[in-house]
């Protein structure tokens, strides 16, 4: 007890003991709330545990399969998305800046890449690259606007990322409507080479949605990681994000900087757009509002601590809980639980400067 | 002897640190005490504890004999203990009055703040102390002096009796620094007692009656300050004998480096701060612009790094027009900058040690190759300025800056811009609130920098360092050089005439 106590306390654990206390809380709550509606909280844990690893617990001894691999795939579907954005909002905060316009990033990377995807006629090898690519740029314009504007006229981005989500649904609405073949609320399939999708994934996870994304997800986390950690932009982008004073100082140029963040933080929202369309999906469809990969993107670059793993972590943790949903919606529970428990995470990873105060009472009373 | 305030065997640890080790602290009822110490020696904490804001692990504290438990800081305002801060915990964009009855307004009917009655008090207590305010006025449109004496008549307006006055003279002119002891002298004969927090050995002698020394978290002993000198209490706090003159040879200047013509500035507020200046500055000299601070210094400095853009004039830099150069240019022509404010500008806090080490040079061989950094240059840059300019550090080169010293964060800084060997080196008020040791060898390193053939523009507010250090002294005041003297043949008196307006004809 005395170890673990001292481990908690450190001051250079908190990077990961915070989170995890937000976590603890989250769930710790969320069971608080199940236990006074009169539901069994253990229920909410195997639904998790169901959603994630498709593994049916109520089955066990009952004969029938217990393991289901199409919950496993569909809990990527979930987290993919989220973990892009995460790296969105997070690269975007490492700059300084707060990029709430993941969500409008990732409607026009969407609809850039289904719109590429149903007009061009590319060869095969050459398509699928030059759809994702008009995803991931798209994004990265969208971003760059609030960027630029930030750095020449100093704009506030939150107000013209927040702005341009809007601009974002509605003209992707319109002009989806508009592209051949579309109907009121979906284009028509993009051809199968210019998608994602994969039989052999399909197959083996039981015929869930699971497809390549991950693949470009992966090289996006490896990407994010290494342009902050290793390049001398990166080594700018964190200057200008702790102290753009100093970084004037040091001759850094902090405006170009910070339009650049920017635009790089709206292609890993593009990207995402275009992993849910061209993977996801097929097909570009017509929203009726926000699906909120963006502002769940917020909470994970928030739980992550903005680095790359983190990011990782926090898209799983938040794919989880979307994941197990439906599930819990079938065995009884509101689906409304997972997102009280989501709330409550990210109000307690907000409120780590409290935490961190009782960390060191606790230190302190030690 | 009636003691007001005893603290008896202090100890108060921090992880892996004593900060306090068995201190004791006796003031007594109506003098100035001193607490004298460098910086991390344990004054702040001491204060602090006796302030509410930690508690002591071991010892007691009394007050007016009676033995208390200051839990938190309105304990310790019962008590009759106000403290002002080194940074100034004022709102902004409220009025003096509004600040000093924050917390106990005075109100009429219905809960309205009854601010004629309030200002009347406020007049009341500033006339009795000789505290000059404008008690409308708003903070952010009154200089920093009156900012503190808010500040001051804040804690008089809760009937503090002891004061606390944490390094109060940090952020003062020299005249505000007067006013400051005047208005001490004046708390005291009034009866309140009063804690002096500082380093500097020269306010302790104005002011003091007592001085408590400490070193390194441990209480070293308490002196009369009538009955010992400079020397001897900064023997007590440093642990070795301490030399205040600058040693140096006569500097022996060569070609121009730095020639400014005819240059204007704008301040941030839009008005002209630099007026039509001409200054040179030769290889081989320091030369320090010296002046009362906001007379225009900060806006030259600025605008000879390219921190802020000029109106007119010609910056000359071996010859050169660098005016409307970018920082970086600057910086590789051979620029150096330690700037005035270190934690805004010199460092990123959150950075580690070799990541500031390497913050003019990251983007250049061996540091980076390609836009892709060399961790291990990085760490070999930095091993090496460590070892030479002896910074001391809790980990090294992967200490974060923000952890660090003052005093070594500034080594840092220094190192950094010694080490890329620049022709001009502008060091803006290098030892701003260092402790006499770091203070001494950062002229020491001035020094040597001047004698291996650098131009050094120093700008310096406090007087011992403009007469010690500089060669020539170029007087600033409202943006215009009023004269230029020679540091030998100059005094106090002649340069406090200058920095006031007062012109003289030039003298080479």
């Amino acid at each position: 007890m005395k170890k673990f106590i001292d481990f908690i306390t450190n001051e250079k654990n908190h990077k990961f003991v915070i989170p995890a206390i937000a976590i603890f809380l989250g769930f710790f709550v969320g069971s608080i709330i199940l236990i006074l509606t009169g539901q069994n909280p253990i229920k909410l844990f195997t639904s998790i545990i169901r959603g994630v690893l498709g593994i049916d617990m109520s089955r066990i001894g009952s004969g029938r399969s217990v393991f289901n691999a199409r919950y496993v795939g569909e809990y990527f579907v979930f987290a993919m998305p989220i973990i892009l954005t995460g790296l969105s909002v997070a690269f975007a905060f490492r700059t300084g800046l707060f990029n709430i316009g993941a969500e409008g990033q990732l409607l026009v990377g969407s609809f850039a890449s289904v719109a590429a995807g149903v007009t061009l006629d590319l060869p095969g090898v050459i398509l699928l690259p030059v759809v994702i690519l008009s995803g991931t740029l798209a994004g990265a314009i969208w971003g760059f606007v609030p960027g630029i504007l930030k750095a020449k006229f100093n704009v506030h981005e939150v107000v013209v990322t927040i702005m341009m989500n809007y601009t974002a649904l509605y003209l992707t609405n319109y002009y989806l409507k508009q592209l051949p073949g579309s109907d009121n609320v979906k284009s028509i399939p993009l051809p199968a080479g210019a998608t994602l999708k994969s039989e052999f994934l399909i197959e083996m996870t039981n015929r869930s949605r699971l497809h390549w994304g991950f693949i470009l997800v992966i090289i996006a986390i490896f990407i994010f990681w290494y342009i902050i950690e290793k390049t001398t932009f990166g080594y700018e982008l964190k200057a200008v994000g702790y102290n753009p004073h100093a970084a004037r100082y040091a001759g850094m140029k902090v405006e170009r900087n910070a339009a650049l963040s920017m635009a790089i933080a709206g292609a890993f929202s593009g990207l995402a757009g275009t992993v849910i369309a061209i993977g996801t999906f097929g097909y570009g469809r017509v929203l009726g509002s926000f699906e909120n990969y963006g502002f769940e993107g917020i909470a994970v670059a928030l739980v992550g601590g903005n680095t790359a793993l983190g990011s990782v972590f926090g898209g799983l943790l938040f794919g989880s809980l979307s994941a197990a949903q439906p599930v819990m919606q079938s065995s009884g529970i509101p689906r409304d639980i997972a997102i009280i428990i989501s709330s409550t995470i990210i109000l307690f990873v907000a409120m780590q400067n409290g935490i961190k105060i009782i960390l060191k009472r606790i230190k302190g009373a030690k | 002897m009636e003691y007001v305030v005893e603290m008896l065997n202090i100890t108060k640890e921090f992880p892996g640190i004593k900060a306090n080790d068995d201190v004791t602290l006796r003031v007594e009822k109506g003098e100035i005490h001193a607490l004298l110490g460098e910086n991390g020696a344990g004054k702040s904490t001491l204060m602090s504890v006796l302030f509410g804001l930690y508690q002591a692990e071991k010892g007691t504290i009394r007050i007016h004999g009676k033995e208390v438990d200051i839990s938190n800081p309105n304990v310790a305002n019962k008590h009759g203990i106000g403290m002002v801060h080194q940074h100034f915990k004022l709102v902004h964009n409220f009025t003096v009055t509004e600040n000093i009855i924050l917390g106990l307004e005075p109100t009429k009917s219905f809960g309205r703040i009854d601010i004629d009655k309030a200002a009347k008090k406020v007049m009341e207590i500033s006339q009795k102390y000789g505290l000059k305010v404008d008690p409308h006025s708003k903070i952010e449109d009154i200089t920093v002096g009156m900012q503190q004496r808010v500040e001051i008549l804040k804690m008089l307006y809760r009937n503090a009796e002891i004061l606390i006055f944490d390094e109060p003279t940090a952020v003062l002119t020299p005249q505000e620094i007067k006013e400051l002891m005047g208005i001490m002298r004046e708390l005291v004969k009034e009866g309140k007692s009063i804690v002096l927090i500082t380093h500097k050995l020269k306010e302790i002698s104005m002011v003091a009656d007592h001085c408590t020394v400490l070193r390194r978290g441990r209480y070293i002993g308490t002196v009369k300050v009538s009955e010992t000198t400079e020397e001897e209490m900064a023997e007590m706090m440093v642990g070795r004998e301490v030399s205040f003159e600058v040693d140096k040879v006569p500097a022996t200047p060569s070609d121009i480096v730095l020639k400014i013509e005819n240059l204007n500035i704008k301040n941030s507020r839009n008005l002209m701060a630099v007026k039509n200046l001409n200054l040179e500055v030769k290889a081989g000299e320091i030369l320090c612009v010296a002046g009362i601070d906001g007379n225009g210094q900060s806006e030259l400095i600025k605008g000879i790094t390219g921190l802020t853009k000029i109106e007119s004039g010609k910056i000359l830099f071996d010859g050169q027009d660098i005016a409307h150069d970018s920082v970086r240019n600057r910086t590789l022509k051979g620029i150096g900058h330690i700037p005035e404010d270190r934690h805004k500008y010199g460092l990123v806090l959150d950075f580690s040690l070799e990541e500031n080490m390497a913050l003019q040079s990251y983007f250049q061989e061996p540091l980076s190759k390609n836009g892709i950094l060399q961790p291990e240059a990085l760490r070999k840059h930095s091993d090496i300025l460590i070892e030479e300019f002896d910074i001391r550090s809790g980990q090294g080169s992967v200490t974060s800056a923000r952890s660090m010293s003052g005093g070594n964060q500034q080594k840092a800084i220094i190192a950094r811009e010694v080490e890329r060997s620049p022709r001009l080196l502008i060091a803006a008020q290098p030892t701003r609130g260092l402790d006499v040791g770091a203070i001494e060898y950062i002229h020491q390193r001035l020094v040597r920098e001047r004698d291996s053939g650098k131009a050094i523009l120093l700008m310096s507010l406090e007087m011992e360092e403009v007469l010690n250090l500089s060669d020539r002294i170029a007087v600033i005041y409202e943006g215009e050089i009023v004269g230029i003297v020679d540091a030998t043949k100059t005094n106090e008196n002649e340069l406090g005439l200058m920095m006031a307006g007062s012109r003289k004809g030039k003298v080479d």
